[in-house]
């Protein structure tokens, strides 16, 4: 957390078992930095599952589909241990667990399996938690929601045009989530109004950002990239916003070869230069804080534009 | 009687228009009951005879009428038009997308039907066994292939395919599903050519994993699900040597090792060749590391050495103990 900060601690609310997800402590730790900065703001108090493994991000079951239900099983049976929801800031961590936690409310006899392998260890999951992402308890009235963040708002986004990038995890299937129309998702651009910003639409905010194929064909992955902050470019974007930190390792860390690959693609040259913005830093930019306490000097792309146009907004 | 809606479709006729546009419809629907393809059905009835689309079954048997409904490909025959209307009670139709519309609401599917042809999609076996007489299958065995079987063609997952979006020679879903019905099938005998050939370029390591099919499926097929099964069978059949397979295995050994993921080490794993390193990997790790976004201790990345474990890692090893087993890959003669 960011020293010599005051933050002024909302009033004590709800109180979530806090999956950070691997990609938050490692190479986008930026994204853990602001989410925390963001829930101390609010007083949405997170209890971290630090004993949690890793939720397999949709690959290990590639190899292992057992290891990574009993695992994930595991992270829930921890935080129905505590009786709380599982928050993550992950749309990946989210997906995966959410659609072990349905199958295992369901299906009784994977419950049971799954709890066989756990007895040695002595946990139990009995299906009784929920698992939400940080950007539904955020616009969520029933858990934190836009009319409490509205009221916190000290440096409204006047003029910033936000592209949201919701990717697949967040909105598919939507049976499973149930939370955002699977085509036509709004939660996240009613955050970007909430906080004064201007949401920019754009075709592909609902698409794949292309991380799951990097090692395995870079040209796509890294050409569904560019496509996406090409299209949120021409519509006029200052910044896109996203609820993944895989996304955003390949919306930015990868932008540079986002740019190669629409030229090997025939879709373009040039830069792109489109600054990309975890959920929280967007929201804490808007509580008051500055880029340096929420680590966006380490974005690949700079956010030195947004920072100005915010800045200008508040009359800095 | 129920209330007006709109519906508004996008239009194309490649004798008059240069462009596609888009032309409302409002009226009342036959019922409250009524099908979204009752609703189009009444307009090109009663409304506007040039309306062009395909229909025929109505039982989301046929799988013609597969459209883009609200943003999203999806049969219009098999839900009722109330569960797609926005605050304005319209509804939004479209051509499926991914295919060139030849009119209005019909695109030509032969780009669709040249990748289920691709995969060969018949159970092969030998002529010695086929005298041999009639073949059983046990019902664990059918459970394997009962999904996949389901499919009717409707092509609603090309539609929304990401990866078939900007690489048209990715198979796509439908025929991966088919090629892992084929697969899982004990009467084929072509299993291990097959495995070879969907395991390159095109095949099931480039699907994105972004659920768009799973989203349009109208039937249990979920293709994606079908192609993680393809890809744990040729995990098991010792089809290695591709970045899909190094990566994931890659994954696991890592998660076996420490119980999460180490970023820095992944992308070494799962690489194929010192060229993909040096042209692709190394860039990106001194652009990272420049902007002090990710500073990876370099001991760590030794071969037998890793980063700090999560706490309670013995608890995590045994779990993955009691689940390995099932996932060794078997011994080839």
């Amino acid at each position: 957390m960011a020293e010599g900060t005051e933050v002024q601690a909302g009033e004590p609310g709800k109180r979530y078992a806090f999956y950070p997800g691997c990609v938050s402590k490692g190479a986008c730790k930026e994204l853990n930095t602001s989410t925390k900065l963001v829930a101390r703001h609010l007083g949405i108090e997170l209890e971290e599952l630090r004993e949690a493994a890793c939720c397999g991000a949709g690959v290990t079951d590639d190899v292992n589909p057992e290891m990574t239900d009993a695992l994930n099983a595991r992270t829930l049976a921890l935080a129905e241990q505590k009786g709380l929801t599982l928050l993550t800031q992950c749309s990946t961590c989210q997906g995966v667990l959410n659609k072990l936690n349905k199958e295992v409310q369901e299906d009784e006899k994977k419950r049971d399996r799954l709890n066989d392998i756990l007895a040695d260890t002595g946990y139990q999951y009995n299906g009784t938690i929920a698992v939400k992402h940080l950007l539904w308890v955020l616009v969520d009235d029933a858990e934190y929601g836009l009319t409490k963040l509205r009221e916190q708002i000290k440096q409204p986004l006047d003029g910033l045009q936000v592209a949201s990038f919701y990717g697949c995890y967040l909105v598919r299937p939507s049976d499973l989530l149930g939370f955002d129309h699977p085509h036509r998702p709004t939660s996240l651009d009613e955050l970007i109004t909430a906080l004064g910003g201007e949401p920019v639409d754009y075709g592909g905010k609902t698409k794949c950002c292309g991380f799951p194929i990097q090692m395995m064909n870079p040209t796509n992955s890294f050409g569904m990239a560019g496509t996406h902050l090409a299209d949120a470019k021409d519509k006029g974007a200052d910044t896109m916003v996203t609820p993944c930190p895989l996304c955003h390792l390949n919306l930015d860390a990868r932008q540079p070869d986002a740019e190669t690959a629409l030229q090997e693609l025939g879709k373009g040259s040039g830069r792109l230069n489109m600054p990309v913005l975890h959920v929280p830093q967007l929201v804490a930019m808007a509580l008051g804080y500055d880029a340096k306490q929420l680590g966006m000097g380490t974005h690949i792309v700079s956010t030195n534009a947004v920072e100005v146009k915010v800045a200008a907004a508040a009359g800095v | 009687m129920p209330e007006p809606i709109t519906i508004r479709v996008k239009r194309f006729n490649p004798e008059t228009d240069a462009e596609s546009y888009w032309q409302d419809y409002t009226f009342e629907p036959p019922s409250e009951d009524s099908t979204l393809l009752d609703c189009i059905n009444h307009i090109k009835w009663f409304i506007d005879g040039t309306l062009t689309y395909r229909m025929s079954c109505r039982s989301a048997i046929c799988g013609s009428c597969a459209m883009r409904v609200n943003g999203g490909g999806q049969l219009v025959c098999n839900s009722q038009y109330r569960d797609h209307l926005d605050k304005e009670n319209t509804i939004t139709v479209e051509p499926a997308g991914n295919m060139p519309v030849i009119k209005d609401l019909v695109t030509d599917a032969t780009g669709f039907w040249e990748k289920i042809r691709a995969v060969d999609p018949y159970v092969k076996t030998d002529a010695a066994r086929e005298a041999e007489g009639e073949h059983f299958m046990s019902p664990e065995d059918f459970s394997m292939i009962d999904d996949a079987s389901t499919c009717i063609m409707c092509g609603a997952c090309y539609s929304e395919c990401t990866s078939y979006e900007i690489d048209k020679n990715f198979l796509g879903p439908a025929a991966l599903a088919k090629a892992q019905r084929i697969v899982h099938d004990t009467r084929d005998e072509t299993q291990e050519q097959r495995l070879t050939q969907l395991s390159e370029y095109g095949g099931m390591w480039d699907c994105a994993h972004c659920f768009a099919c799973v989203q349009a499926c109208p039937k249990p097929v979920n293709p994606l699900y079908r192609i993680v099964d393809l890809r744990n069978e040729a995990h098991k059949q010792g089809h290695h040597d591709n970045n899909g397979s190094r990566h994931a295995r890659g994954f696991v050994d890592i998660v076996e090792e420490s119980g999460w993921l180490d970023e820095a080490k992944l992308p070494l794993k799962s690489v194929g060749s010192l060229k993909e390193f040096v042209t692709d990997l190394l860039p990106m790790g001194v652009r990272m590391g420049l902007k002090n976004k990710f500073r990876p201790n370099p001991m760590h990345l030794l071969p037998g050495r890793h980063h700090p474990p999560v706490p309670k890692m013995n608890e995590v090893t045994k779990i993955i103990e009691k689940t390995r087993a099932a996932a060794e890959p078997k011994d080839k003669e």
